[in-house]
């Protein structure tokens, strides 16, 4: 069964077309990134999977319609690392990490030693110990990203979303983040839906990307298959040469 | 820390008020309380008040030393009005943490979406056209409606702009309906000039004809709302993340949103109706819980019920001694010593972190 399947998905708000009738499955454990130029629809329909917007269309979850489940159930099998996070700056690491439980809580309920427990080993998994009683406002990006993903993963939903992961980061922690999302996915078993920008780094991570246009799927497939030089040119409207698979950006002479 | 590591799993807590700020709020509580009955014209001390509050539990049989008209003051003047203040201080405070957490906004106060002008409208349509000797029943209850539906109008106004999904357009519908209710307000204010000293009066706010049955009155909305406010303060931490990943963790913010303001403006309305408009309560003391212990609403919620209490209560005490026998509104005495304290642990907190 697949982690996630949508058929004919389409998202309209204030009369435009946002997600135009897209359908995708991805597998268990799998790795799929969504390209497109900005305003493609990457993130609508990242949120269409996170279930906080309305939408037409098919869609399910762990088998499961995504319109009959309720929002914490949603929220117990989907966890999103949006692009760019709301950061109460006062908060510690460990209380932020802590809120990723609140799918699991009764109504009205605090947190239980199940849920400090999930919190500790989330903290311990993404090396946040000595970052644990430090308030948020005093991370730098690659810390607060780290954040951010250990809420997702105390959240202990088999699907991750992440919208975007590097774009605030240098190359170093662009790296050190895609790669710790690769070893959760491989130790954990977490299913991986990723929104990329950068190109290159879409092609190094994952096993399939999806490339839409306008809210359409346009080409998916390997990387290498669906990035030519020529789509990336007429969708990004770039001047691009493809090398070895890498997407290499050219000035004109 | 880097200790812990490899032993065991780091520590992790949930924010809670600990003992000790527990402690050191109700004995603040409790001495401002105690302030509260002690003074006034007519010197009664804390010890015979103390044997006085005994004569009164059964089965004791302590006697009173007070004569009839000291037991008066105490339990007929100074205590209802003692506890009207705290519970109108600790109401404001809570729900200003509350409007702040909702929206959040550091500057939202419970009057933010329109209730103090909504509640100031209706007291005033009563002061100047009721007939003679209604306000003490009529003038809550029209000042109770008017903030109720203030609130109300600028949440359909929001809703049907922004469908409910943003804080902005709730924001600024309540500052539409403040606006338009002000001008109403003054507009009748000024054709009736004969009652403009009462209006006023109302306007600055003050517990001057507090008894038991005001007590009584407020105490069913503050207990209500306090509660509801109360059992969702990890829901507003969870707030603190945005809309967008509240609904990611599975809240349903709209609907939270809307009990939330709507318990809040109970509250504030009840508290409003008994005691006219005291400003400054709802916006400090949830910034000073903030600033001095914990930026969690599951540590500032609570905490600011008591020390708003506490402060409302040590306002009063205030208000009706600076000018004695006159009495200054309580508004102008919480601004007052309000503004500057809060200047002072503004400067000592930023400068220390």
């Amino acid at each position: 069964m697949s982690a996630v399947a949508f058929e004919s998905v389409s998202v309209s708000a204030g009369g435009k077309t946002i997600v135009d009738g897209v359908s995708l499955e991805v597998e268990r454990g799998e790795w799929v990134s969504i390209l497109g130029p900005n305003g493609a629809g990457k993130t609508t329909l990242l949120r269409v999977l996170a279930g906080t917007i309305g939408f037409r269309g098919g869609a399910s979850l762990d088998g499961r319609r995504l319109g009959s489940l309720r929002r914490r159930e949603v929220a117990r099998l989907v966890a999103l690392v949006p692009q760019s996070p709301v950061v109460p700056a006062a908060m510690t690491v460990s209380e932020y990490v802590l809120l990723g439980r609140t799918p699991h809580l009764a109504p009205l309920a605090q947190e239980g030693a199940e849920d400090r427990a999930a919190a500790a080993a989330a903290i311990r998994r993404l090396d946040l110990d000595e970052l644990a009683p430090r308030e948020l406002g005093s991370l730098s990006g690659g810390e607060l990203q780290r954040a951010v993903i250990g809420r997702a993963l105390a959240q202990a939903a088999p699907i991750l979303l992440l919208d975007e992961p590097t774009t605030a980061l240098d190359i170093g922690h662009q790296q050190q983040v895609l790669e710790l999302v690769d070893r959760l996915r491989r130790e954990e078993g977490l299913t991986v839906v990723a929104a990329m920008h950068d190109l290159t780094l879409a092609a190094q991570y994952g096993d399939r990307v999806v490339l839409v246009d306008r809210g359409r799927v346009v080409a998916e497939g390997s990387a290498r298959d669906v990035l030519t030089s020529e789509r990336v040119e007429e969708l990004y409207g770039a001047r691009v040469r493809v090398v070895d698979g890498v997407v290499v950006p050219v000035r004109e002479p | 820390m880097s200790a812990a590591r490899g032993h065991g799993l780091p520590a992790v807590a949930a924010p809670r008020v600990g003992v000790p700020w527990t402690l050191v709020a109700l004995a603040t509580l409790l001495g401002a309380v105690l302030v509260g009955l002690v003074v006034g014209p007519v010197p009664i001390g804390i010890g015979e008040i103390a044997r006085s509050a005994l004569a009164h539990v059964p089965f004791l049989s302590v006697t009173t030393p007070l004569d009839a008209s000291q037991e008066a003051i105490v339990w007929e003047l100074r205590f209802p009005r003692v506890v009207l203040g705290a519970l109108v201080g600790g109401m404001l405070a809570l729900s200003g943490a509350s409007y702040q957490g909702v929206f959040r906004n550091p500057l939202a106060d419970p009057y933010l979406l329109g209730v103090a002008a909504g509640a100031g409208f209706g007291a005033t349509l009563v002061i100047a056209y009721g007939p003679e000797g209604v306000d003490g029943y009529v003038l809550p209850l029209a000042s109770f409606a008017g903030g109720v539906a203030a609130v109300l109008a600028a949440y359909l106004i929001g809703r049907s702009v922004g469908g409910g999904r943003t804080t902005a357009t709730l924001i600024l519908a309540g500052v539409t309906v403040a606006a338009f209710l002000t001008a109403a307000q003054v507009f009748v204010q000024q054709q009736n000039s004969d009652t403009l000293n009462e209006v006023y009066a109302w306007l600055l706010g003050g517990l001057t004809t507090a008894g038991w049955g005001d007590v009584l009155t407020v105490l069913p909305y503050v207990a209500l709302s306090a509660a509801v406010l109360l059992l969702h303060r990890r829901t507003l931490d969870v707030l603190a993340v945005g809309d967008e990943e509240a609904r990611s963790l599975g809240l349903d913010v709209t609907r939270l949103r809307l009990l939330l303001v709507a318990a809040a403006t109970l509250g504030t309305a009840a508290a409003v109706a008994v005691s006219g408009l005291i400003g400054f309560v709802g916006i400090v003391v949830p910034h000073l819980v903030r600033l001095v212990v914990s930026s969690s609403y599951r540590v500032i919620l609570p905490l600011s019920v008591v020390v708003g209490a506490s402060f409302l209560v040590l306002a009063d005490v205030l208000a009706r001694t600076i000018l004695a026998p006159a009495e200054l509104p309580i508004g102008v005495v919480t601004a007052f010593i309000g503004a500057p304290f809060f200047a002072l642990v503004l400067r000592t907190t930023r400068s220390s972190a």
